[in-house]
C-alpha cells in the first residue's frame, strides 16, 4: 500500500513509524523545515517539505497512484480541503481525515471524506465505558446516516428488567438486535425477558439515543 | 465572513445599497475598518463553526461571502453554506488558482484575486487581453 500523510506532527510520525514497520510504503508532507528534517533523520527517505494543500505537492507526492490520503494536521479546514483536492483532483481512492473538532464530523462525512478519527471522540466513548451510569455506548453510526449501533448493560433499577420486550415501551425507530447473556449471544423476539446484566446491542436513529439510555438506566 | 479590506468594503457597499449585513472576524479590531457610520451587524467568531455561522443568522441569510485570507477556511465555510444550511448564493475568494479550478468543479462561485489581479497586470503591461494558463 502506499499512503500519503499530511502532516507530519506526532499523530502523523507515529502513524508513518508504524506503517513502515508493517511494510508500506509512505511519504509524509510536511511543511516545518526543521520538523522534516527531524523526520527524515528518524524515519530515512520519506518526506516532502511542502504544503499539503496546495494541488502541486499532492501532485509530487504521488497522489494520483496512492491508495490513501491521510489528513492528520491541527487544522480542521485544511484536512478537509487537501483530501477533497485529492480525491477530486488526483482520484485518491481513499481518504481519511483527523477531525480536531468533534462536531466537524459528520459534515467531513457529507462532503465525501472516506473515513475519520476524533480524538475527543474516542476519549468520551472510553470515558462511557467506564462510567457506569451513562453506559449506552456507541459502538458505531452506519455511514451517511443518522442510525447508530449501542450497546448497554441492563441495569438492575431498569423498567426493562422482568416484562417481555414486547411489552416494554421502546422509543420509535428502535430495534433490539442481539442479547448477550453469560457470554453467549441471542436473537430476541416479542417473549424474551432481558435480566439485569444482559447486554444489549440495539440500533437507534441518533435523536432516540436519550430515551433509549433512559429506558435502559432509569429507576423503575 | 472576514472583515479585512475586501470583506469590510464589501460589507459597506451592500449596507449602502440598502441590504441587510452581518459580518464575522475572528478579531475584534477588524471592524474598525467599517467606520462608525456602518449599518450592519458584527460578530466575533469563526465561520467555520456552524454554531457561530447560526448566530450570524445564516439560517435565514439569501446570500454568503466567504473573504478571510485562508483558501481552505473560505473554502470549508462555504461549503457549510451551501450544504448545510442550503444558501444558495454563496460566493468563496480563494488565492490558489488551482484550488479554485478544484472548487468551482465542485460547484462553489469561486474567485481568484490571483487570477484577476495577474490578468489585470498583464492587460495593463501589453495592451492585449490575458490568456487562460493552464496549470
Amino acid at each position: 500500500m502506499y499512503a500519503i500523510i499530511a502532516g507530519g506532527g506526532k499523530v502523523g510520525f507515529f502513524l508513518a513509524r508504524e506503517l513502515i514497520e508493517q511494510g508500506h510504503e509512505i511519504l509524509i508532507i510536511e511543511n516545518n523545515s526543521e520538523r522534516a528534517e527531524f523526520i527524515a533523520n528518524e524515519l530515512g527517505n520519506v518526506v516532502l517539505r511542502g504544503n499539503a494543500d496546495e494541488a502541486s505537492t499532492l501532485a509530487e507526492a504521488g497522489a494520483e497512484r496512492a491508495d490513501v490520503v491521510i489528513a492528520v494536521t491541527g487544522d480542521d479546514p485544511r484536512n478537509l480541503v487537501l483530501l477533497q483536492v485529492a480525491k477530486r483532483r488526483f482520484g485518491t481512492r481513499r481518504t481519511i481525515a483527523r477531525i480536531n473538532d468533534p462536531r466537524n464530523e459528520s459534515l467531513f462525512r457529507m462532503l465525501g471524506i472516506d473515513a475519520t478519527v476524533n480524538a475527543t471522540q474516542v476519549m468520551l466513548s472510553v470515558l462511557e465505558q467506564e462510567i457506569p451510569r451513562a453506559n449506552l455506548v456507541p459502538l458505531l453510526r452506519l455511514r451517511n446516516t443518522d442510525v447508530e449501533v449501542v450497546e448497554a448493560v441492563v441495569d438492575p433499577r431498569s423498567r426493562v428488567t422482568g416484562s417481555a420486550l414486547r411489552e416494554v415501551d421502546l422509543p420509535p425507530e428502535s430495534t433490539i438486535a442481539v442479547v448477550i447473556r453469560n457470554g453467549s449471544a441471542f436473537f430476541p423476539n416479542g417473549s424474551t425477558v432481558l435480566e439485569p446484566g444482559d447486554e444489549v446491542v440495539a440500533l437507534t436513529r441518533g435523536i432516540h439515543e436519550p430515551r433509549l439510555r433512559s429506558l435502559f438506566f432509569s429507576e423503575r | 465572513m472576514g472583515c479585512g479590506r475586501v470583506g469590510a468594503r464589501v460589507a459597506q457597499m451592500l449596507t449602502t445599497a440598502g441590504h441587510e449585513v452581518t459580518i464575522m472576524d475572528v478579531t475584534s479590531s477588524a471592524f474598525s475598518r467599517l467606520g462608525p457610520e456602518f449599518k450592519g451587524t458584527t460578530i466575533l467568531g469563526d465561520g467555520t463553526d456552524q454554531e457561530v455561522l447560526k448566530r450570524a443568522g445564516i439560517e435565514r441569510a439569501d446570500a454568503f461571502l466567504a473573504a478571510t485570507q485562508g483558501d481552505n477556511r473560505n473554502i470549508m465555510s462555504s461549503q457549510i453554506a451551501k450544504h448545510v444550511f442550503g444558501i444558495k448564493h454563496v460566493v468563496t475568494r480563494i488565492y490558489d488558482p488551482l484550488r479554485s479550478d478544484t472548487f468551482t468543479a465542485l460547484g462553489l462561485q469561486a474567485i481568484s484575486p490571483t487570477i484577476i489581479g495577474a490578468d489585470a497586470f498583464y492587460e495593463k503591461l501589453t495592451g492585449e487581453p490575458a490568456q487562460p494558463l493552464s496549470v
